[in-house]
């Protein structure tokens, strides 16, 4: 065998080898979706999105912990989205080459690998009992906030590296200052990707269970919260809550809280998918 | 440094295209013993400029010889650059462009610039020429209108734009995007615009249309133009400077460069021999 032909060779087994191990994952994930859906889709109604947890499988709802999902992902972005977006700013624009910045590029690397129960044992230090915020909506989105901040920093600086130097150069040339370049070039040219990286945090922080387990959210909760003081449960939390039980009912319960879920996450991802291929388009 | 000649146009002091007198004797921009580092490398070696205001000057040499960064001293485009530095003295208008406290927003409203690549806001044509008014605070709407109009019309791009000011910039054609740049540019009224070899990106008839754009404009603003193209040098500059590695070779009326240069380097360069 001449190299040509072992060159060949070694590249169809390598697309063979590649094709495989995407269908693994692939076939994977649709075995689990597959049994997620045959043991829960029934239990899918109205009621059960609207009920309010209970003793008997058949009358609980994930009403509160839906709720208290809510409320932990409003807030987290509340939180996490100016203070990302802005530290992925200075990081890129103004810091670029000086020594703070080298050192807060490592921590920030480094916490992206941070376990996410690390990040909870600090929020129920600091923010739970420091802060004497207690076990609450605010305390848990403040977690989790810490625990996307490298992710949308990272994603902010991405989309700003992205935009084209000749547009910089363009409104400078015309006389806009530094923020002014910024604002009305930058910002608007990377604000696809902006959002595509927070959207992709966000769907992170809302299936996380661990840090709010941390934190003190609890598995039952009578009533969805409603302020950020409030006591708060999670669908996570709920999901896992149910599966611990004895009876078959929150078996199906859980199957359905997991579709429930998934279908956040999957619609999040759609739309930053969404807004990456329209901000894409954009420049080309 | 010795074939540095530091003021040839003084030999030459009628200028055809020299609109009021009185300005003759004051150069638009002077430059004297200028280097400029990128970390050790060592760009410019040492230059000795001065350019009269309403005239166009060419900058050729060889690619890496200095010209565009010399150029962008200018409008100080160099400071974004990592590892720049630079020593000497440009004045502009008489005032010294790189002293401490000089305001690098204003200088480059007076000091324009037209890129290689048209490279015009992911906004439309309107906003387009709107912006540089817009962010020195302008709100004044009508004012604003009639700025981006007579803009649009400097360029010649007006007829072919009017009915479509809300289309994006981006959607035009590579000519058409590179007469948007400019009339982005006049619409700040600098009194010198800068432009980094405007035409290498556009075919031969956007180009014509440029370079009988430029030569409309010298009537109002001073130009200095980089360009690789010979016949483009000689047919719309008065003046031209040949650089080559780093150093001024020759700077002269562009008519006794390309008849009758006065360095070998620069008859090689112009007559293709090198470069």
């Amino acid at each position: 065998m001449n190299n040509i032909q072992k060159n060949r060779w070694k590249d169809q087994a390598f697309k063979y080898w590649g094709i495989f191990c995407t269908i693994i994952g692939l076939v994977l994930l649709a075995v689990f979706i597959g049994d997620i859906l045959i043991d829960g889709i029934l239990r899918i109604d109205w009621a059960f999105i609207t009920d309010l947890p209970s003793r008997k499988a058949e009358n609980s709802g994930i009403y509160t912990a839906l709720m208290g999902s809510i409320w932990i992902l409003l807030l987290t972005t509340i939180i996490a989205f100016p203070i990302g977006v802005a530290a992925g700013i200075y990081l890129e624009e103004y810091a670029k080459n000086n020594k703070l910045a080298g050192l807060l590029e490592i921590n920030i690397s480094n916490l992206a690998g941070v376990p996410s129960i690390i990040y909870g044992l600090l929020g129920l230090e600091v923010f739970v009992r420091i802060m004497n915020l207690g076990a609450s909506v605010l305390a848990g989105s403040l977690t989790l906030s810490l625990l996307i901040l490298p992710i949308v920093i990272v994603a902010t600086r991405e989309a700003i590296k992205a935009v084209p130097k000749s547009i910089k150069d363009a409104s400078f040339a015309l006389g806009a200052s530094k923020w002014q370049t910024i604002w009305h070039q930058i910002l608007p040219a990377s604000s696809g990707g902006i959002l595509t990286g927070v959207i992709l945090a966000l769907s992170r922080a809302v299936g996380e269970t661990a840090p709010l387990i941390v934190v003190g959210a609890l598995a039952y909760v009578p009533f969805a919260p409603s302020n950020p003081m409030d006591e708060f449960s999670v669908m996570p939390i709920q999901i896992f809550n149910w599966i611990s039980r004895p009876q078959s009912g929150f078996i199906e319960n859980a199957a359905a809280a997991i579709i429930i879920l998934l279908g956040i996450t999957f619609i999040m991802n759609g739309i930053a998918v969404y807004f990456r291929n329209k901000w894409q388009k954009k420049w080309k | 440094m010795e074939i540095i000649m530091d003021n040839p146009i003084k030999e030459n002091m009628v200028l055809d295209s020299v609109i009021d007198p009185s300005l003759k004797k004051i150069p638009k921009i002077e430059a004297k013993n200028i280097k400029v580092w990128y970390d050790d490398f060592n760009a410019i070696k040492g230059i000795d400029m001065s350019i009269k205001p309403n005239t166009v000057t060419a900058f050729i040499g060889p690619s890496g010889c200095g010209k565009s960064t010399f150029l962008r001293l200018f409008n100080r485009m160099n400071d974004y650059v990592d590892g720049f530095r630079m020593e000497g003295k440009i004045k502009i208008n008489g005032n010294n462009i790189y002293k401490k406290n000089i305001n690098v927003e204003e200088l480059r409203k007076e000091v324009g610039m037209v890129f290689q690549k048209p490279n015009p806001f992911p906004k439309s044509i309107f906003d387009n020429v709107a912006y540089g008014l817009r962010i020195q605070g302008i709100t004044d709407k009508k004012f604003i209108e009639e700025r981006v109009v007579s803009s649009l019309q400097q360029v010649g791009l007006w007829e072919e734009v009017k009915d479509g000011l809300k289309k994006s910039g981006i959607a035009l054609s590579g000519g058409q995007q590179q007469r948007l740049c400019i009339a982005r540019t006049l619409a700040v009224e600098p009194s010198i615009i800068l432009m980094d070899e405007p035409t290498s990106a556009l075919d031969p008839i956007s180009t014509a249309k440029i370079e009988e754009l430029i030569f409309q404009l010298k009537e109002k603003y001073t130009i200095i133009i980089v360009t690789h193209n010979m016949q483009q040098a000689s047919r719309i500059s008065d003046y031209t400077a040949f650089f080559y590695l780093g150093d001024l070779i020759e700077y002269n009326k562009t008519k006794n460069i390309f008849t009758n240069p006065e360095k070998q380097k620069t008859e090689n360069y112009i007559t293709g021999r090198f470069g």
